[in-house]
């Protein structure tokens, strides 16, 4: 059953189309199947493996999983697993050539290394800002000549303190009790080096600046990630009976990807290496040569997800996932609880009828 | 303020016993429609499950439920979302296993 070659298994690449696109693990749809759900051979079946890890990536398969759970991990991960962001911008002066709100739009992208557990939501827009919403940062920051400038130099580094503004300028101001939580990670950008605006001598920026807690579908700004995507295993199966030619075998080779395809030096055999074909690209390159015809077929595994998660912001990239579950569940557990409220409403309901 | 918008509702037309009913589920989208359509189709006696978001500007799914043997649909839903929280922390558990067990490849991202 778990087996790659299971043809149930199969996404089919054909030449201009796709098929066999939709699962058909449901109960009904084979004729003395069960297919209804079972935890314990869920838990059988699927499987978790992380691939690569690096500080801000990760590379995990998520296999025997239905697409729309896979899905929806990626999609709350994008979507729905807050973070920290610039959201009131309060300007005091900016003579900058960058405008108020283009400067104001490009603070709010910076992303911040809060931890957003510690702080609370402002779910109301008539929420009152508190220490424990909302962090207060102020960004001064003046250009001038440099008396010290080498004769000669024409860097503005060189000739100018303070040519650009970085979101390494943002200070953070602790306010009632953020000194003590943020104690060990004191609120920064996470990247110290991004330019919000360039300054010439007498030129000068001076901001005061909220950021407050949100998702991902409320402004893009507060995703976590950069990207969160996920790839189908691809599967290429050679006809044994239609083997490719040895004067080919490199012709074929070059069809795919680098590494996904073996020829032996001395036989010119052409076998599949099962690691380098994770990163095929599927290009149907190979259909296009009428003499490899019926000697392939390209597939794709319909439940096994190759995960690519980079993070940008707080998470470390091997906690995004698991903040995504909690999320799922946060949301599961809200709703179960409104059914179950009206199940016992319609229930009540029921015993009034029958008692008038 | 405005008016509290139910969490879950039960749309016109629903029979009686509610063995076919759609259900409104405020503040939801395709991540929850989806993966709720398919735990529901996982369950035998769900004859027909389908979800749609009807107005991409208005913040609601419809998931519309029908039962064999006049069973309850909102038991059905109810059953369906405790057997999605099993399999989240399934799948959480797996992957904490893996991070903690499976030798993978470290690298250093420059950026």
């Amino acid at each position: 059953m778990l087996s790659l070659d299971d043809p149930r298994r199969h996404v089919h690449v054909r030449a201009e189309r796709v098929s066999a696109v939709s699962s058909t693990d449901y109960p009904g749809h084979y004729p003395d199947e069960d297919h209804s759900w079972n935890l314990a051979q869920f838990k059988d079946r699927m499987s978790v493996k992380v691939q690569r890890l690096s500080q801000k990536s990760i590379d995990f398969d998520l296999v025997c999983v239905d697409a729309s759970i896979a899905n929806a991990f990626r999609r709350i991960i994008i979507a729905e697993v807050p973070t920290v962001c610039f959201e009131f911008v309060y300007v005091f002066n900016n003579t900058s050539v960058v405008v108020d709100e283009i400067l104001a739009q490009r603070i709010g992208l910076v992303p911040l290394n809060v931890d957003p557990d510690v702080m609370l939501r402002r779910t109301d827009p008539s929420d009152q800002p508190t220490d424990r919403n909302t962090l207060v940062f102020k960004l001064k920051v003046a250009c001038e000549h440099n008396p010290a400038a080498p004769k000669g130099a024409t860097a503005p580094s060189q000739l100018y303190i303070n040519h650009e503004v970085l979101s390494g300028h943002l200070q953070w101001e602790p306010v009632g009790e953020q000194e003590s939580v943020f104690e060990n990670n004191p609120p920064r950008p996470t990247n110290p080096n991004i330019v919000l605006t360039k300054l010439r001598p007498g030129q000068a920026v001076e901001m005061d600046l909220h950021a407050v807690k949100s998702v991902g579908k409320d402004h893009a700004k507060y995703s976590p990630v950069a990207t969160a995507s996920y790839r189908l295993l691809p599967h290429i199966i050679l006809n044994p009976e239609k083997p490719i030619p040895p004067h080919l075998a490199e012709k074929f080779q070059k069809c795919f990807s680098p590494g996904v395809i073996r020829v032996d030096p001395v036989t010119k055999a052409v076998s599949i290496d099962p690691v380098g074909v994770r990163n095929d690209s599927v290009s149907r390159e190979v259909l296009r040569h009428p003499e490899f015809e019926g000697r392939v077929e390209l597939k794709r595994i319909r439940d096994f997800f190759l995960f690519n998660i980079e993070s940008e912001g707080p998470y470390a990239p091997e906690q995004l996932l698991p903040e995504a579950i909690k999320v799922m569940r946060e949301k599961l557990d809200t709703i179960r609880k409104a059914a179950e409220a009206l199940l016992a409403d319609t229930q009540a309901m029921d015993v009034d009828m029958t008692m008038s | 303020m405005a008016e509290e918008v139910p969490k879950i509702k039960i749309m016109k037309g629903a029979t009686a016993d509610l063995s076919a009913a759609t259900f409104q589920i405020h503040d939801e989208s395709h991540t929850i429609g989806n993966a709720l359509r398919w735990m529901l189709m996982k369950n035998p006696k769900v004859e027909f499950c389908g979800y749609s978001v009807p107005h991409p500007s208005e913040n609601t799914i419809q998931v519309r439920i029908q039962m064999y043997d006049k069973l309850s649909s909102l038991a059905a839903l109810i059953q369906a979302l405790s057997d999605l929280d099993d399999l989240c922390v399934a799948v959480g558990d797996a992957y904490d296993t893996s991070l903690k067990t499976d030798s993978y490849e470290r690298w250093v991202e420059q950026s």
